[in-house]
């Protein structure tokens, strides 16, 4: 492999990608408005697009003729690199939205940053990214200060749904030696300024829906190294379904 | 002023539309004409959503990326047809929530179709080809309906109708050139679809009740054993050309005609369907209710948050 530290980068930005927008596919047809059923279908759509780049140049930097299809569908479990975070189940709307803001929170400042990365193609595939993930936080922000500051129901989910998530939230800024080499080589930005810009605007948001950041800040990790929660198993189950059970043919 | 006399006015309705003058909103028209529509409207509008729900059960599936995005865009796009055509009814003067409700506790009905169970990736395929290919048939019809709204939104979506049926046929295009055990899933697919697409034009002209009227309004252009025979003639060959077997065994082209003859439908079935008794109707059903159910603290979440933003405002 050329470059292995850029390949564990691209396939875990491609992998957070994959699943969110598996995970968000469930809603379609459920959603709780007709406008909220297409708004998250088109959330999906978006990051099941960005997994197709990502993994196809997570592929090509492997150099072993793997394309975003034999990335997605064929790897086991703990070849997984996503965070824990995107695997979390749906639960409700509310529960959903937060997961989703969280993340888009902490993507688009990366993307941000990632525009002006010295490989060309992953600034290429952080610019058109960026563009989807500037309306997907508009449109989360926007709801989590809906729910929050909404009616009282939606408020308490809110809050329990940001009870439950918060402690998936640091791994997002989890840094490997690996990847502290690529900052220095001006192809990855630190994720120390990332987590910066994600505090500024979970704050801002938070204040304004009126909920609480939870005061106990016990944090998981795993994801990123291959060890993920139950979820993802059922998960992978229904991806890879077809795949494994008619092998080898083109669809 | 003198108030126009109602025989008056349904008679310059008519000529209206026998000018082929399009009728709008705040245009006067009979009352049966404004509840025809409003039926008609409505239930291709729960047609539209209720189908996401068989199609929307492979997207966690699909089998791979390129087709998990396509059928996230197709049953994006039957949602956004739903939207519209529940906004269209808006302009008749009936209210979305309460169209829906009529959804949900039976009154209204939908395609019956979409109480068949789609089990296979193959069905997708195949809804595509047959479900989309048979509601284009009805829609660039309805293309040329008398009342405004209506026509003009089907030209809409009977452009995104068509590449759906172009995106299904495409798919089994596929499975078609694949392996023995993608073709005989196809085979399937075909076996359990092809009746139940038939079914989607309606009652044989003779227990259609209200079909003449809905021909002299121009609401409908053409019958539904019409468009039937029209659907069955332009099926046949895109069959021949998958090398898929149509599961009837009376199918002949018949050259005095010149259209495929083909069997008797069966009616029972259809009217089992129709009334409730299909393999998904209660599942279809259920599901709807529930993404209203577990959606109502959200509905209320958002009005309550708009009004204390409007508070806000004026204070
Ligand atoms: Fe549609
Ligand atoms: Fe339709
Ligand atoms: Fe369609």
């Amino acid at each position: 492999m050329k470059n292995e530290s850029l390949y564990n980068y691209v396939l875990r930005l491609g992998d957070d990608s994959l699943i969110l927008g598996q995970r968000l596919g469930e809603w379609c047809g459920h959603g709780p408005i007709l406008e909220e059923d297409i708004a998250m279908t088109n959330i999906s759509l978006d990051l099941i697009g960005q997994a197709m780049s990502l993994l196809d140049y997570a592929g090509e930097i492997d150099g072993n003729g793997k394309d975003h299809d034999a990335l997605a569908f064929l790897r086991f479990e703990n070849e997984y690199q996503n965070a824990l975070l995107v695997e979390q189940p749906n639960g409700d709307f509310a529960d959903t939205m937060m997961r989703q803001f969280l993340f888009d929170a902490f993507r688009q400042p990366l993307f941000e940053k990632l525009v002006h990365s010295s490989d060309a193609q992953l600034s290429a595939i952080a610019e058109k990214s960026l563009k989807e993930t500037r309306y997907h936080l508009k449109h989360t922000s926007e709801w989590i200060i809906r729910l929050g500051d909404g009616t009282e129901e939606s408020h308490t989910r809110a809050q329990k749904a940001l009870d439950n998530l918060w402690r998936y939230t640091d791994e997002l800024f989890s840094e490997t030696s690996a990847d502290l080499s690529l900052v220095t080589s001006g192809i990855v930005p630190s994720m120390v300024e990332i987590k910066e810009v994600w505090n500024k605007t979970v704050h801002a948001v938070f204040a304004e829906a009126t909920l609480q950041i939870p005061t106990n800040n016990w944090q998981f990790e795993g994801g990123r190294r291959g060890v993920h929660s139950e979820h993802l198993g059922y998960l992978l189950a229904d991806l890879q379904y077809m795949q494994r059970a008619y092998p080898n043919m083109k669809w | 002023m003198k108030t126009l006399d109602l025989q008056e006015l349904e008679k310059r309705f008519q000529e209206k539309v026998d000018k082929e003058i399009k009728i709008e909103p705040n245009d006067w028209m009979p009352d049966e004409y404004r509840k025809t529509l409003i039926r008609q409207i409505s239930q291709h509008a729960h047609s539209e959503i209720v189908g996401m729900l068989p199609e929307g059960n492979w997207i966690t599936r699909a089998p791979n990326l390129r087709r998990k995005a396509v059928l996230l865009a197709k049953v994006q796009d039957e949602a956004g047809h739903g939207l519209y055509l529940y906004s269209s009814v808006e302009t008749l003067g009936a209210d979305r929530e309460a169209t829906m409700d009529d959804l949900h506790s039976g009154k209204a009905k939908y395609s019956s179709i979409f109480n068949y169970p789609a089990v296979t990736w193959a069905d997708i395929g195949t809804i595509g080809w047959l479900v989309d290919g048979a509601a284009i048939m009805n829609q660039v019809a309805l293309c040329r309906c008398s009342y405004g709204p209506y026509a003009r939104g089907m030209v809409k979506i009977c452009k995104e109708e068509s590449f759906h049926q172009r995106q299904g046929y495409e798919s089994l295009v596929t499975l078609c050139n694949g392996t023995p055990a993608q073709k005989a899933m196809a085979q399937d697919a075909m076996n359990r679809f092809w009746w139940p697409a038939l079914m989607m034009f309606g009652p044989s002209d003779a227990d259609s009740p209200h079909s003449a009227q809905s021909m002299k309004w121009k609401i409908k252009r053409f019958s539904n054993d019409e468009l039937r025979q029209s659907f069955v003639d332009a099926t046949v060959p895109q069959a021949e050309i998958l090398g898929l077997t149509i599961p009837d065994p009376n199918l002949k082209w018949n050259e005095e005609r010149g259209h495929y003859d083909f069997s008797p439908i069966n009616w029972d079935e259809f009217w089992q369907v129709v009334n409730g008794n299909g393999p998904c109707n209660k599942e279809r059903i259920d599901a709807r209710k529930k993404a209203k159910e577990n959606g109502m603290w959200v509905r209320e979440a958002a009005m309550a948050y708009a009004e204390k933003r409007a508070m806000k405002k004026t204070a």
